[in-house]
């Protein structure tokens, strides 16, 4: 669906994350959203009530669809975050835990 | 302009006038709701959807039997509206608790509860039990280091109020009755076979009137001869992004919807009719929250709120025939919610046989005449 331009292959260093257990690449400088997109991970997540599967949309921090779970921590807006080497990415599933 | 003829007219299409309304409409009267719209304080889209037992009734006993005889309608009543409109309004009674911080709090709340239940003429045991902290544990999640115990009533439960309202409309629209919005009631007059409704929409005659306005309530009263001595008082709520089900009892100031939000409530505010939400006061009732269950400070919270309680001066409901003019009505309470039941399948019945039996004396407003007794 998504593919980097070519100058901006070549100029980032590849991080690389964890999502759902499988390794990922990414670019230094990516949003998390926008790397799960590259990725083809474009369903990150499914809704509390419906179950219906949920894509980053606004990709700036509004509409709260980017909801993924970041190192242990749920409900995060991976619009919002910045990827990581060794970053622990979870799709959620319906509604978040309490406390995670 | 508009021109309406009813059995009844229910002014007010809140949770109280709508569950009368409904509840009318089911024994077949022609019901006409004049609603007055957005504009209006609208309780019954800010409550916090308890249908609550535990601590009502110190200084009426006999609204303590009222309110238990709704938690007991209540089943049956959400089912009829789920079988009639196809909205489930999500009514559970697994129990609920009133949660203490600290052995004081505990020991005030007990005392509380153990006063509301020794009055001579408290007729209803509504089974409260303390229940110590070893016991909570048992029954409650991830409870907080402070909390050091609890009250515990059989008959506390809760709704989805918003669900309630749309389904008590959907009944209503099925029933036949007409439903009118933004038509605030300019003038009610007696006239010969009932009465002359003046409202922004137009004209109804009705040979009944139902006074269920809220706050609204105070100014329509005195136009049929009632008083409706009411002020509003604001509480605050909180709002948790959906979670996955934790909690199952119900607490007083915290409970999880049907649909896994949870409600953090709730604050009893005297400011008139200011509907603001105010810093100190959300940032009390988070901090209660989380010292109850501290996971919870890990929610993400998506909204708040204040809405205003229709309050009476001691808090409990008026239930009045006007003297000079004996079709029309006054319905008031709080707890539009606990009570929908028992306005909708035992208050309609009343209204509809044109009185208000012996035993509803208590309710009337002529209570506020007296000076209050020790």
């Amino acid at each position: 669906m998504f593919r980097r331009l070519p100058e901006a292959l070549s100029a980032a260093r590849v991080v690389r994350l964890v999502v759902d257990g499988e390794a990922v690449e990414a670019r230094e400088g990516d949003s998390l959203a926008a790397a799960l997109l590259a990725a083809g991970r474009v369903a990150c997540r499914t809704t509390p009530v419906g179950g219906a599967p949920r894509a980053p949309y606004c990709m700036m921090g509004v509409c709260f669809e980017c909801l993924v779970s970041v190192d242990g921590m749920g409900s995060r807006q991976a619009c919002l975050v910045e990827v990581r080497e060794g970053m622990r990415v979870e799709t959620q599933r319906g509604a978040r835990e309490l406390g995670r | 302009m508009r021109r309406d003829e009813a059995d009844f007219a229910v002014v007010g299409g809140g949770l109280v006038g709508t569950a009368v309304a409904w509840g009318l409409a089911r024994l077949g009267r022609r019901v006409l709701v004049l609603d007055e719209g957005d504009v209006a304080h609208r309780a019954s889209r800010g409550n916090f959807a308890l249908v609550w037992v535990q601590s009502k009734g110190m200084g009426m006993p006999r609204y303590a039997t009222w309110t238990r005889l709704s938690s007991d309608s209540w089943a049956g009543f959400a089912a009829e509206l789920a079988r009639e409109t196809g909205v489930d309004v999500r009514f559970e009674r697994p129990g609920g608790f009133s949660l203490a911080l600290g052995e004081a709090e505990l020991e005030k709340r007990v005392a509380q509860i153990r006063r509301l239940h020794n009055q001579p003429e408290m007729v209803v045991d509504n089974g409260f039990e303390v229940v110590d902290r070893a016991r909570l544990d048992a029954m409650l999640p991830g409870l907080g280091p402070e909390v050091a115990g609890g009250v515990y009533c059989p008959f506390d439960g809760h709704a989805n109020s918003l669900k309630l309202l749309r389904a008590l409309n959907e009944g209503l629209r099925i029933a036949g009755a007409t439903c009118l919005s933004s038509c605030t009631v300019d003038a009610i007059a007696p006239v010969a076979g009932g009465f002359r409704i003046d409202h922004r929409g137009g004209v109804a005659m009705a040979g009944r009137v139902v006074l269920a306005a809220g706050i609204g309530n105070a100014r329509l009263a005195p136009m049929v001869g009632l008083r409706a001595e009411v002020r509003p008082q604001r509480g605050q709520v909180l709002v948790t992004e959906r979670l996955q089900p934790f909690l199952r009892h119900p607490v007083v100031t915290v409970r999880q919807t049907d649909e896994g939000s949870v409600m953090l409530g709730d604050s009893q505010e005297e400011a008139g009719l200011d509907e603001t939400v105010g810093t100190p006061v959300i940032a009390t009732i988070a901090e209660r929250a989380t010292r109850m269950f501290p996971l919870l400070g890990r929610a993400n919270v998506v909204r708040s709120w204040a809405a205003l309680r229709v309050m009476t001066k001691d808090g409990f409901p008026i239930y009045e025939r006007s003297a000079a003019h004996p079709g029309a009505f006054l319905v008031t309470c709080h707890s539009g919610v606990t009570l929908a039941a028992a306005h909708a399948l035992h208050l309609a019945p009343m209204l509809d046989a044109g009185a208000l039996p012996a035993d509803f004396a208590p309710f009337g407003a002529r209570r506020f005449d007296v000076p209050a007794t020790a």
